[in-house]
């Protein structure tokens, strides 16, 4: 119970930064992405703010020892940059500056229920299934099977 | 207000979200890795979870519109075909990435960790050169 409402507290907050930051908006990240045109910096304010925020947060929070609801912090393990990090970064930026949805915003806009948002999140769906079949494990980059799929 | 001071409130409260979740569960506030944790093969055991965090996220925009009576929900800038392959692609490389704008841009950079950083310049600059070639090239 507590997990599942970790969950939505966490959703909800995460889903407002995205709103209030414009990030639900296609046209404004490809602005960000667009150097050779009307460039957006708005992309940059939300990095900064996440970043710093989060960076604080954690120090705080690590410095406790463990989480609140759980035993242990499961953060990644994997620190390889090897070819499948820097392919899926590229695949991945490649979609995103096509549509301007990554995958938070885009679930996100889901509750617009524009038919064009949730055709994207379907095929994203697809992808990621489609890429977890191939590697047969999901994603090997996390420290135990139970938290594999954390990052 | 104005949009950057917004951004920088709406970055912090994505701040605030990712450092709660990490004092309540112990987790990476990622979402492609939360989404995908619900797929098939080898979903994980924990799908609770990962639901209601989905379920806040959609509750997000339908609250501010409630509220404020503006859902800041954009519309999509590229028609269906551009949109399948798109999904495709972020589908794919997230996983094969290990993570998206949130679990490296965000999460990963807030650890220091050098696979996010690195991840988090190759697909803003793969993001950069994809919107350069669809509109100033094509």
């Amino acid at each position: 119970m507590r997990e599942i409402a970790a969950g939505l507290i966490t959703g909800l907050l995460f889903g407002l930064g995205l709103c209030l930051a414009s990030m639900t908006s296609p046209a404004v990240v490809q602005g960000f992405l667009d150097v050779a045109g009307a460039w957006n910096p708005t992309l940059l304010f939300v990095m900064a703010g996440g970043v710093t925020v989060t960076f604080l947060g954690y120090r705080l929070i690590w410095s406790r020892g463990q989480p609140l609801w759980a035993g242990s912090f499961r953060l990644p393990v994997a620190t390889a940059i090897d070819g499948s990090l820097l392919a899926g970064a590229a695949i991945f930026g490649i979609g995103w500056g096509l549509a301007g949805y990554c995958p938070g915003p885009a679930v996100v806009s889901l509750a617009s229920g524009r038919a064009a948002v949730w055709v994207f999140v379907a095929a994203m769906l697809v992808g990621m299934t489609g890429m977890r079949w191939f590697r047969g494990r999901g994603s090997a980059s996390m420290a135990t099977p139970a938290t594999a799929k954390g990052a | 207000m104005h949009p950057y001071i917004l951004a920088l409130t709406g970055g912090g409260l994505i701040g605030l979200s990712s450092a709660l979740l990490m004092m309540f569960s112990g987790r990476i506030a990622g979402i492609s890795g939360i989404v995908g944790g619900l797929l098939p093969p080898n979903a994980a055991d924990d799908r609770a979870w990962r639901v209601a965090f989905i379920v806040g996220l959609i509750a997000a925009p339908l609250l501010l519109a409630v509220f404020t009576g503006d859902s800041h929900v954009g519309p999509p800038t590229v028609g269906l075909a551009t949109l399948i392959v798109a999904g495709l692609l972020v589908g794919i490389g997230t996983t094969l990435g290990g993570g998206c704008t949130s679990g490296h841009g965000i999460c990963g950079i807030a650890r220091i960790s050098p696979r996010s950083v690195v991840a988090t310049v190759v697909f803003v600059l793969a993001g950069m050169l994809t919107v350069f070639v669809t509109r100033h090239v094509l």
